[in-house]
């Protein structure tokens, strides 16, 4: 039945550590780092739901939301989708404000990772990573974010560390009618106000479902009351998704979101941003065979078509900044065009999976400086020279289940990736580069994997291995001095690189009894080609104040590793303890760090409920941060440690719910940063925050 | 079936690329004698009316390619046989001197007009002129013409003269870009120098160094520009210049003689942001 396939919600998976069960931690870190000497390659871990017969393969979820409700698990409800990717071991963020951070996926950024929102691939239009994707909707949009480290997340396209899929709340036929709700919340730190509502509407065959935030903040304060300036932001986001039953097993699916800010101040960056706007559309076909079984062995159970179009407006503001040494304006803009189509389907024991995807992105960024001599012509370039990329793959996946208790599952996936430079100026002006350049540059991208999960009496392991390519990021071939504050150094694109591509090698162990769970995933990726930029001293930088010109090029290879444990413990029917330990590692081939690569980092929390009643206590910290990369301007960031408390209450009227939820963050008011912080800004200090949603 | 029909209509969208193409007749070239030329002045004797014409139909202090045409008043054509040649000098209160220039050459691809440049490297003012004579012969008959031509100064600075450290005066001018782009632009300079009053020859074998910068930005500079040497077939200095972005550009220079000795510029550095001698570009 298709409204099984769509009320179907994902279990959220978080476990932390506990200090008096450390002993037993040391020994299962042990034990798996055996393993992972055992395997050739090196590893790297997933999560598992319980169905033995068709092996899930997301790595992580994080549960946001259920149809109009946002999820009442979460410590603070109305965190911004930023605070709530963080939760993942595998996830860290960069921050360059209060607003707008750059999710770092075992621990790789933008280019080598994918966000996609509902399988929709949208490109961020800000040459400055100001507007990762994840900054154009809202946590009211979303049921969760579906995390899969590396080339497990190729069916969203060609990547190297991963993907995130941001997934729409989506009302269920199971619960017909009208439902509403109401969320509020305030913080005092940034004086933030939010504010939001859902309605959704579900007949026999019909359901729309709309909803709308608001947010609005002020500079925040970091640690000791030290204002933060330039990190306000204003935002909202409206978004609507309606669905068409048709016979009971097809479904007609329109979605749109608007979402916009204006006046975000970006405290680490020397510019702010005036407007991010993004329009994301989609619509969808999804069939569900009544009979599903085509021959006797053949089962197709799902085939899901979606077109979409999306198109995001950036322009950057420096005039509310003192004293700038030259006044610019540096608008971008991102039109992506896409769309695609993937069956699912039985054969015997394998669970198969056929996707065929494609996109055609247009991305264009100019900057024009205005000289102080108002009689001189205005200086005028396109940092990104109205780049065309055209992609298409096709991903296939199968799932074998050799019995009851374990699986294989194999993907492979090959693309076509397509890059044409349209603006004669701009291809002109990277030929002052590269004079022997062509308009355009074709590649082919290819991935493959393969994954063995067992699971016996609470046990649970799985290996895996994977090989993937990437094609380089706009900026990273067709950038044209693009200013990075935080090496203070003038990128300048390579239209010649070669892809990356990354070997990568996967474990992870896990145990799970009614009041205690474990689970250590570990990955390993030996990235050859791992595009970087380098200096070249016998070029000029154009930026006032720049230290160089970074040119992008390929080392020879760069090695990451990731392992994060986590931990739940249930003492009794009201208590339970959660912890959290992280480790990455980054190396290039001369055995230098690599950028954002994060210390060792915990967080441990108890957690207390009584019939309608929660709180609890979470201490959070990292480690010194010895590993860390000079040559991309990075310095040491000392460690740190906070105190978050909350408290929730569920008010019940009638059909009526209302949660109340209270906490404080950084109850000390300790001042700190952390690896992620650009240009070492502080994050925030004690925060006292109220979080009201009323349903009914 | 999907994929048949995607070929299909693949197939047919080729088929209808290369049909539009090939009805896309282009329509015959006609060449006009006077693209892109537009009138300066009319220089007149008693036979003969002598058109000047410029891309912008004027001069201007610095390299200026100029374009004439010889008409017969009595006939009302155009003569197409003669031998051109030219002088200009300038008329200053103290004295009068000349400017370098090219011999003037009939067009080819052109049934009338005739070509060749001029540098002047002073602007006129109120009191001190230009003035242009144009010598002619058709059919072995000689005849002249003479008047005033009006070269106001340049806004952006063409053409620099200096004294060298070899104690000779030396003038540079700006040739192209005359249409300056964001890319890597072929640049091209005279390089003349005074031998008299009236004499301003090409100089042979040197060699001239580029470093444009922006003033106004911090004076950035750009990369992969390459020092102009001199060609055999023009005799003009060649070489690249870069233009990372629009607006003013100074084009600071360093003149070097055949041993490769600085005759006279400077190398920009931080204590230095500008030579003694540039050319100025803004776009
Ligand atoms: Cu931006
Ligand atoms: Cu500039």
């Amino acid at each position: 039945m298709v409204v099984e396939q769509f009320s179907q919600i994902k279990k959220a998976k978080t476990s932390y550590i506990l200090a008096f069960i450390l002993r037993f931690i040391m020994k299962k870190i042990i034990f798996s780092w055996a393993l992972f000497c055992l395997a050739i390659a090196s590893i790297y871990g997933q999560e598992q739901t319980k169905d033995t017969i068709a092996p899930n393969n997301l790595n992580e979820v994080i549960v946001i939301g259920k149809k109009s409700e946002i999820s009442q698990k979460q410590v603070k409800p109305l965190a911004s989708i930023d605070e709530y990717l963080q939760q993942s071991g595998k996830i860290e963020m960069i921050k360059r404000g209060g607003y707008a951070w750059e999710p770092v996926l075992n621990s790789m950024a933008t280019e080598r990772t994918l966000i996609t929102i509902d399988g929709m691939r949208i490109f961020g239009a800000c040459t400055d990573k100001m507007d990762p994707i994840s900054s154009y909707i809202e946590v009211s949009n979303l049921s969760e974010a579906s995390i899969k480290s590396g080339q497990q997340g190729a069916c969203h396209g060609a990547t190297i560390g991963g993907a995130i899929d941001l997934k729409r709340n989506r009302s269920s036929f199971n619960d017909l009618g009208w439902k509403t709700s109401v969320n509020t919340g305030f913080e005092t730190n940034s004086n933030q106000k939010i504010f939001g509502t859902a309605v959704n509407y579900v007949s026999d065959s019909f359901y729309i479902d709309t909803d709308f935030m608001y947010r609005d903040a002020d500079n925040y304060s970091g640690g000791n009351s030290q204002k933060v300036l330039f990190s306000q932001f204003r935002k909202f986001n409206i978004s609507a998704t309606s669905g068409v039953l048709i016979d009971k097993n097809k479904l007609v699916e329109g979605s749109i979101i608007y979402d916009k800010a204006t006046a975000v101040g970006y405290p680490a960056l020397p510019m702010d941003v005036s407007l991010a706007e993004a329009l994301i559309t989609s619509l969808k076909f999804e069939y569900v065979p009544k009979s599903k079984k085509l021959t006797s062995d053949l089962a197709l159970t799902n085939w899901e078509t979606k077109i979409y179009y999306n198109t995001i407006t950036h322009k950057m503001d420096d005039t509310k900044r003192p004293a700038v040494p030259i006044h610019m304006d540096m608008p971008g803009w991102s039109d992506t065009y896409g769309f695609y189509s993937k069956i699912k389907g039985v054969i015997e024991n394998h669970h198969f999976n056929v996707d065929l995807n494609s996109f055609y992105n247009r991305s264009i960024a100019e900057m024009t400086m205005y000289p102080s001599d108002p009689n001189e012509n205005l200086m005028f370039m396109y940092t990104w020279p109205d780049v065309r990329t055209f992609y298409g793959s096709l991903f296939l996946e199968d799932n074998i289940a050799l019995n009851a208790a374990s699986s294989l599952k194999f993907s492979v996936s090959l693309g076509n990736h397509f890059n044409e430079v349209a603006d004669q100026l701009g291809l002109e002006s990277l030929q002052i580069f590269y004079p022997n350049m062509s308009k355009s540059k074709s590649r082919i991208l290819k991935s493959i994997s393969a994954n063995y999960l067992h699971y016996q009496n609470g046990f649970e392991y799985g290996l895996g291995i994977a090989y993937g390519e990437r094609a380089p990021s706009v900026s990273e071939g067709y950038g044209f001095y693009l200013f990075n504050s935080f090496d203070r150094y003038d990128y300048i694109g390579n239209p010649g690189l070669k892809n990356e591509n990354s070997v990568e090698g996967n474990a992870y162990l896990g145990y799970k009894n009614k009041s205690f769970s474990a689970k250590l995933t570990s990955s390993y990726f030996h990235i050859s080609n791992y595009i970087v930029g380098k200096p070249d001293a016998t070029v000029l930088p154009m930026t006032i104040g720049a230290s160089g010109i970074k040119v992008y090029t390929a080392l020879d290879y760069a090695t990451i590793f990731n392992t994060d444990l986590n931990l739940e413990y249930q003492f009794d029917s009201h208590f339970k303890a959660k912890g959290q330990l992280v480790y990455n590692y980054g190396k290039d081939l001369e055995n230098q760090n690599l950028p954002f690569i994060s210390p060792l980092r915990y967080s441990t929390a108890l957690n207390y409920k009584k019939d309608r009643f929660s709180a609890e206590i979470m201490i959070q910290g990292n480690a010194t941060q010895t590993q860390y990369s000079p040559f991309y301007g990075e310095d040491r960031t000392p460690d740190y440690a906070i105190l978050n408390l909350t408290s929730s209450y569920l008010f019940a009227i009638n059909e009526s719910k209302l949660n109340v939820r209270a906490g404080i963050e950084n109850v000390l008011d300790t001042y700190y940063s952390t690896f992620s912080d650009w240009n070492n800004i502080p994050r925030k200090g004690r925060n006292f925050f109220l979080n009201v949603t009323f349903a009914y | 079936m999907k994929f048949q029909l995607k070929n299909i209509v693949t197939v047919l969208l080729i088929a209808f690329t290369f049909v539009s193409c090939s009805t896309d007749n282009s329509e015959p070239i006609v060449i006009s004698e006077l693209d892109g030329l537009t009138k300066i002045q009319e220089l007149t004797n008693d036979t003969h009316t002598i058109e000047l014409y410029s891309a912008s139909g004027t001069l201007q202090q610095g390299y200026n390619a100029i374009s004439l045409r010889i008409k017969n008043k009595a006939t009302k054509e155009y003569e197409t046989n003669a031998t051109v040649n030219w002088a200009p000098i300038m008329k200053m209160s103290t004295m009068t001197h000349a400017c370098p220039y090219s011999e003037i050459k009939k067009t080819s691809g052109k049934q009338t007009l005739y070509n060749g440049y001029i540098v002047f490297q002073m602007a006129e003012n109120t009191m001190e002129h230009w003035f242009l004579t144009v010598n002619y012969s058709i059919n072995g008959v000689a005849e002249s013409v003479s008047a005033q031509i009006a070269v106001p100064a340049s806004t952006k600075q063409r053409v620099t003269t200096f004294i060298g450290t070899d104690g000779t005066k030396y003038l540079l001018a700006l040739i192209d870009p005359s249409n300056p782009k964001v890319a890597t632009n072929e640049m091209t300079v005279g390089v003349y120098k005074m031998s008299s009053m009236m004499q301003f020859p090409v100089v042979d074998g040197f060699k001239v160094k580029i470093d444009p910068r922006m003033p106004s930005m911090g004076n950035h500079g750009s990369p992969n520009n390459v020092d102009l040497i001199q060609s055999s077939i023009d005799k003009l200095y060649h070489g690249k210049l870069s233009l990372t972005m629009t607006g003013y550009w100074k084009i600071n220079l360093q003149l070097l003689n055949d041993k490769n000795e600085v005759l006279k510029g400077e190398s920009i550095t931080d204590a230095v942001p500008s030579s003694t001698i540039y050319f100025e570009i803004e776009f």
